[in-house]
């Protein structure tokens, strides 16, 4: 296990993930090409490791008032029943047909980052 | 692969352009496709959304979380209920993530990201690349 490798890509995911430009994306990327984890297994450990980060922010966030959450409460609900219904279709799936989908969203993703005419951030607009 | 795809494209083209009445609920299972499929990209696809209905960036990104947050929880039991989940392997993550995320919310006030958007996006076209053709 190469410690400096894996500090150096949580640092990175933690920067991208927080800056929302998705950070997932570098754990998973790095998970799978890398260290040869399967999608399923790599889409779990981003998931976990995403919890206490998000905590983190969100208290902080919460503090400042920037979180709407009249807006957010329904989104959760609504978010919650598919969420519980692909993951469940995630984890039955082939992992060949998930990681092929995973790079198609990645790609698209990729595109629609590179070419969003705003190019902003949450600060530039304010 | 053709399904859950087309599922994902047409929950974030097609439904957001229909029902702008429920935009909150289509917002909210958007996410939760992505976060449940993928595991990840669930912030991605809410920021732009909860900027189109009309919150201000700051408050779209701090929300989005909000709304991620419980999604990942809800993934991650059935995740763990499919034998899928690695707590152990998340864990040496976490430390340095979190300084990781002290940092980028320090660079997200002093400077703009714009050069750091495209060598991201970049990256991650070639990364997707390398995954399909695997």
């Amino acid at each position: 296990m190469d410690w400096y490798i894996i500090c150096t890509v949580a640092f990175l995911t933690g920067i991208f993930a927080s800056m929302g430009l998705g950070g997932g994306m570098v754990l998973i990327v790095y998970l799978t090409v890398i260290e040869g984890s399967s999608q399923i297994t790599a889409q779990g450990i981003n998931l976990m490791f995403f919890v206490p980060i998000a905590m983190m922010s969100l208290i902080l966030h919460t503090r400042n008032g920037l979180v709407e959450w009249k807006e957010a409460v329904p989104a959760i609900i609504w978010g919650a029943a598919s969420a519980a219904l692909f993951s469940i279709l995630a984890n039955k799936m082939d992992q060949d047909i998930l990681s092929k989908a995973f790079a198609v969203f990645l790609i698209i993703a990729g595109i629609k980052e590179l070419f969003s005419s705003k190019g902003k951030t949450a600060d530039d607009k304010q | 692969m053709v399904l859950p795809l087309c599922l994902v494209l047409y929950g974030v083209i097609f439904l957001r352009g229909f029902f702008k009445k429920h935009f909150t609920a289509i917002t909210g299972m958007t996410v939760g496709i992505c976060n449940g499929l993928f595991g990840s990209g669930g912030g991605m696809t809410a920021v732009p959304m909860l900027e189109k209905g009309g919150m201000e960036p700051k408050k779209a990104h701090a929300t989005s979380i909000a709304i991620t947050l419980p999604l990942s929880v809800i993934s991650g039991m059935f995740y763990f209920g499919g034998g899928n989940l690695r707590l152990i392997e998340a864990i040496k993550f976490i430390p340095l993530g979190l300084a990781g995320a002290a940092v980028g919310s320090i660079f997200m006030k002093k400077l703009s990201n714009k050069l750091l958007k495209r060598v991201f996006s970049a990256l991650m076209i070639i990364a997707g690349i390398r995954i399909f053709m695997k």
